[in-house]
């Protein structure tokens, strides 16, 4: 423990060195703060409520919209990858999944007008497809010996879909849904920057306008906390759902 | 039809299981034209009977045991179980694959509960093969012998009329291999369940068998059949056993 601490320690520093370097090295000091400024604006920030409830915000964009592609891309992932039938829909998906998240904000703002509805869609588009993806390949990959068994066995129909593929595509599910997370957070911060009036993004491009870099890199720094915290939250659940990998 | 039919369900032999002229072939690939594997093979097991089909590696051994599971169709003739004709997968007839084939992500006990739900059957099964203990681990953490163990007691725990074996122990050591040997010996004589073993193990063939029948030849036909009227539980020193070397020397001539 004390060791994790020590490491954890010396990362940071290293990280702050780094920036006090190009701080002193670079011709930056008109518009970056050094690091005293920048811890003293951190302190400023936590102690007010309004970061709060701009990550606040922002979680909550990313939660709903997260959850609704988690559930859409599991679904239509095994859907699609045990049915035959259904297989001509992956072309609709493939045609969809090279645009980016961000070249949706015009269409998700016409549709759903300024406002979360907007951020949701937008969040969802980011991290739909990496979940489809990887749980797709992940029911195409189940070997064919499994599916022999099954039959062998005669389990049902529902059983099999359960306890064989679902539960055989877990570790392809966790990895999409781990790049699906940090689509989402990058996802929501580029929806805020453009389409509400809450949330990290938005509080960057505002404190942009107001030339204070200190709290925009101040925000920037919580995109990278929470993303981090978010992917390990994941990595939390796949443990607890992934024991026989242990 | 029908005196064929009570000739065949009613006469001294007692036939559960017919393989009716089966034919088969893979589509040819590249060069190979002739990928004939079966012509016109028939043959019958009884019931209760271990039957061990002896042949060499590629010959179709597993190929055979595909189609009689159900997994595969062949061109022409059919298999009958129990007076039924086979079409698909069932739960009469279960395979005990060559290959690793249990659910990882599933405990010893749920990889036979997911087959039966009945707790006594399960933990019979268990007890049959001696797993008891490991009833809560997952099979990554066993050795290959309790592995194939775990896979006899999740078919037994299924009650099929008919096992079918394909190479099951072909991955093991020899020590391993011959308690798995006598294990199943046993199982057998407990359960007196019908069963084909499919192998290129002439000792485990002579070893566990009513019956060998030896396949050969491109496409393979049945080259000789030698009953074994030995009865189980076996003990039998092989080295020693002049009948066993005898036979051995029979199955080696026609191998």
């Amino acid at each position: 423990m004390k060791r994790v601490i020590l490491r954890n320690f010396f990362k940071i520093t290293c990280l702050l060195g780094v920036y006090q370097l190009i701080y002193f090295l670079l011709p930056v000091k008109n518009f970056l703060p050094s690091i005293v400024e920048l811890g003293r604006s951190a302190i400023d920030n936590f102690s007010n409520s309004i970061i709060y409830s701009h990550i606040l915000s922002s979680l909550q964009r990313v939660l709903i919209g997260f959850s609704l592609a988690a559930i859409a891309g599991i679904v239509i992932g095994i859907a699609i990858g045990y049915s035959a039938k259904l297989r001509w829909l992956k072309s609709y998906i493939e045609i969809l999944r090279p645009i980016p998240p961000i070249a949706w904000i015009p269409m998700a703002i016409l549709v759903f007008g300024l406002g979360d509805t907007a951020s949701y869609f937008i969040v969802f588009m980011g991290a739909f497809f990496p979940i489809f993806s990887s749980t797709y390949f992940g029911v195409l990959s189940l070997p064919r010996i499994y599916k022999n068994v099954a039959m062998s066995f005669e389990l049902s129909r529902l059983i099999y879909i359960e306890k064989i593929i679902f539960a055989y595509s877990l570790p392809y599910i966790f990895s999409g849904l781990k790049i699906g997370i940090g689509m989402a957070w990058m996802a929501v911060i580029a929806a805020e920057l453009i389409s509400t009036n809450r949330g990290l993004g938005y509080y960057i491009q505002i404190n942009r306008l107001l030339l204070r870099t200190d709290n925009v890199l101040i925000g920037m720094m919580l995109i990278g906390i929470v993303g981090y915290l978010l992917n390990k939250l994941i990595e939390y659940f796949e443990r607890i759902c992934i024991k026989w990998r242990r | 039809m029908s005196i064929l039919k009570e000739f065949v369900l009613n006469g001294e032999d007692n036939f559960m299981i017919h393989i009716n002229s089966i034919s088969f072939s893979y589509p040819s690939s590249g060069k190979k034209k002739n990928n004939k594997i079966f012509n016109y093979l028939s043959f019958n097991i009884r019931k209760g009977e271990f039957v061990s089909i002896l042949g060499r590696s590629a010959c179709g051994k597993t190929t055979l045991a595909n189609i009689l599971a159900g997994y595969i169709q062949p061109q022409t003739g059919s298999v009958m179980i129990n007076d039924m004709v086979i079409n698909k997968p069932g739960r009469n007839r279960i395979l005990v694959n060559q290959e690793y084939d249990l659910f990882d992500w599933m405990t010893v006990k749920e990889n036979i509960g997911i087959v039966e739900k009945n707790p006594k059957i399960i933990n019979k099964s268990l007890s049959l093969v001696n797993l008891n203990r490991y009833a809560n681990v997952y099979p990554s953490t066993l050795s290959g012998g309790l592995k194939k163990k775990l896979s006899l007691a999740r078919t037994l725990a299924a009650n099929p009329d008919f096992i079918i074996l394909d190479e099951p122990f072909s991955s093991l050591d020899s020590v391993t291999k011959q308690e798995l040997q006598a294990e199943l010996d046993k199982l057998f004589t407990v359960t007196k369940k019908t069963t084909l073993l499919v192998t290129h193990d002439i000792d485990e063939a002579i070893r566990l068998s009513d019956r060998i029948i030896v396949l050969k030849g491109n496409p393979v036909k049945i080259q000789c059949e030698i009953p074994i009227n030995w009865s189980h539980p076996r003990k039998i020193n092989q080295n020693n056993n002049r009948e066993f070397l005898k036979i051995r020397n029979t199955i080696l001539d026609n191998y």
